[in-house]
């Protein structure tokens, strides 16, 4: 498969408007069409967050995601609010630490990562959204992990710039689990 | 236009359009801030310093207008850019900008309407852009991008065409557009072309007489000849302006109607049509006003039946209605209030139309 229909959710400040930023720049360095729409409005630290992002080797018809085949979700209200719109076959990426998922369907992939947790013993406190894309990574392949690292690279602004290689330990981090 | 992949980069579209209106040679903005609009002012107030241009936010909408009407007096390239609410409060400024043929680029992000609304995507200022953006006898160019792409490309149009005709121009793009971000190359812009503005009320230093640029007019007979001339220029901007694309029309049974953010859940209820064997296309207006009558004319010798779909209540349905001269029924499927119409809900509406047809 190499178009991707992917949400990301979780609560604002968990860094997955950001994430899905450093999908959509992997797609866009493979040359591939691409597209991100963040939720906007009254969101905050502590709000909800989510955001939409398309990989396709087509041109990108709605940008707006509803049935994902990608669901990556960091809080208990994103996942029970999603959960039943990921497309049957598709993959959902669960921060475990903060989702009690008891989810029934069986025509879906359901990762369970401590992400929260593990970014918290690594010292990688704030990392956890980038350990849960090691892991989209590894399972889906939407983009090369070099593809990635570049992204990462222009995402992450030249004052933070010394952030970079924590960021790729932490792909590694989720690739590894 | 040819952009080369490797130069591509990813932008939101407000910041797009800010970026590509700096490259058509925009040097000032005036405006004040508003969701889903507000990225424009925030790029506006960094980079403008940087460019040696002027970022001012105003005290208000009706403030920022009337200091574009200004420096658009004084012969630059000035734009605002803000949301529904923000742009009501501008049709004052807006109709004296008319009055005073003055060329200017403003853009709209619409949100839901009416009053304040709410701040999700909408489509429904189109009777507002199109037909009465204030009083008097006027009309506006009314772009209508559907990617971050076109966002650039049809920015830099319309400071051009704003100049080359002396009318404002209103980039009408939703939240949904602002919002998002899609890979773009902005391309080379030639700034040599920008015409002369020898009627600009700029300092001369008493080497010519001097300019006035005004909309007021106490005689009539003078006022009526004005506003017929204006129109003769109007005839012209409708004859050589209008722009749409056509995709997958040739064969189409039955042909969508639809403009911006719309017209990308379009196209992809269209593909998902074609696989099951429903001949649908699509007529994606790029410019409302003026609105491309002749394309859709077109259309109406070939379409058994058209479908506006709209992020509204359904106000494009009159002009389509008027370009084919009501020789086909003219059906209509939207969402309103923030909704988006997706491209399944799009596609039930076809099959059901498809059904009537057999």
């Amino acid at each position: 498969m190499t178009n991707y229909n992917i949400l990301l959710a979780g609560f604002g400040g968990q860094g997955i408007l950001f994430s899905g930023k450093v999908m959509a720049n992997a797609g866009l360095v493979e040359g591939k069409e691409v597209s991100w729409l963040p939720s906007y409005g009254p969101e905050m630290r502590g709000g909800t967050a989510n955001c939409s992002v398309c990989l396709s080797e087509r041109a990108i018809g709605s940008p707006l995601v509803t049935t994902p085949d990608i669901l990556v979700v960091m809080n208990q209200p994103s996942y029970e609010k999603y959960i039943d719109a990921v497309v049957p076959g598709g993959k959902v990426f669960i921060d475990s630490t903060l989702i009690q998922a008891n989810c029934e369907r069986t025509d879906i992939d359901i990762y369970e990562i401590p992400a929260t947790q593990m970014a918290k013993q690594q010292d990688m406190s704030g990392l956890a959204n980038i350990i849960l894309m090691g892991k989209v990574l590894k399972e889906t392949g939407f983009a090369a992990t070099e593809s990635v690292e570049a992204a990462i690279r222009k995402c992450v602004s030249a004052r933070k710039a010394h952030l970079v290689d924590v960021n790729m330990q932490a792909i590694q981090l989720g690739m590894n689990c | 236009m040819t952009e080369k992949q490797a130069e591509r980069v990813l932008m939101k579209g407000n910041e797009a359009m800010a970026e590509a209106a700096i490259q058509a040679g925009c040097r000032h903005f005036f405006g004040y801030p508003i969701t889903p609009s507000t990225e424009i002012a925030a790029y506006m107030s960094k980079r403008m310093p940087k460019v040696g241009g002027t970022y001012l936010q105003a005290e208000s909408e009706v403030a920022a207008i009337n200091m574009v009407l200004g420096a658009a007096a004084a012969g630059v390239r000035v734009m605002t850019g803000s949301s529904s609410p923000g742009i009501s409060l501008k049709s004052e400024g807006v109709s004296y900008l008319a009055g005073c043929d003055l060329p200017c680029v403003i853009i709209n992000v619409q949100r839901g309407g009416p009053g304040l609304g709410g701040i999700q995507p909408s489509q429904a200022d189109y009777w507002q852009a199109t037909k009465a953006w204030g009083h008097g006898d006027f009309q506006i160019l009314v772009y209508a991008p559907s990617t971050v792409q076109e966002m650039v490309n049809l920015m830099m149009e319309a400071f051009d065409k704003a100049d080359e005709y002396r009318i404002p121009a209103l980039m009408l793009v939703d939240g949904l557009l602002g919002q998002m971000m899609e890979p773009i190359a902005f391309p080379e812009k030639d700034l040599s072309t920008i015409p002369a503005k020898p009627w600009a009320t700029n300092g001369h230093k008493h080497k010519r007489e001097h300019n006035i640029v005004n909309s007021l007019c106490l005689k009539p007979d003078e006022l009526e000849q004005q506003v017929i001339a204006r129109f003769a220029r109007y005839d012209i901007i409708k004859a050589k302006e209008a722009q749409a694309e056509e995709y997958l029309v040739d064969d189409a049974d039955i042909v969508l109607v639809a403009f911006g953010a719309t017209a990308r859940t379009t196209r992809s209820a269209i593909d998902m049509a074609r696989e099951k064997d429903i001949k649908a296309g699509m007529i994606r207006p790029i410019t409302l006003w003026p609105f491309p009558e002749k394309v859709i004319q077109k259309a109406a010798n070939t379409a058994q039946c058209f479908l506006s779909v709209e992020m509204s209540m359904g106000q494009m349905i009159d002009d389509i209605k008027l370009a084919i001269n009501c020789t086909k029924p003219v059906h209509f499927y939207g969402r309103t209030g923030g909704m988006v119409p997706m491209p399944v809900d799009i596609l039930g509406k076809i099959e059901e139309l498809a059904r009537g047809l057999k």
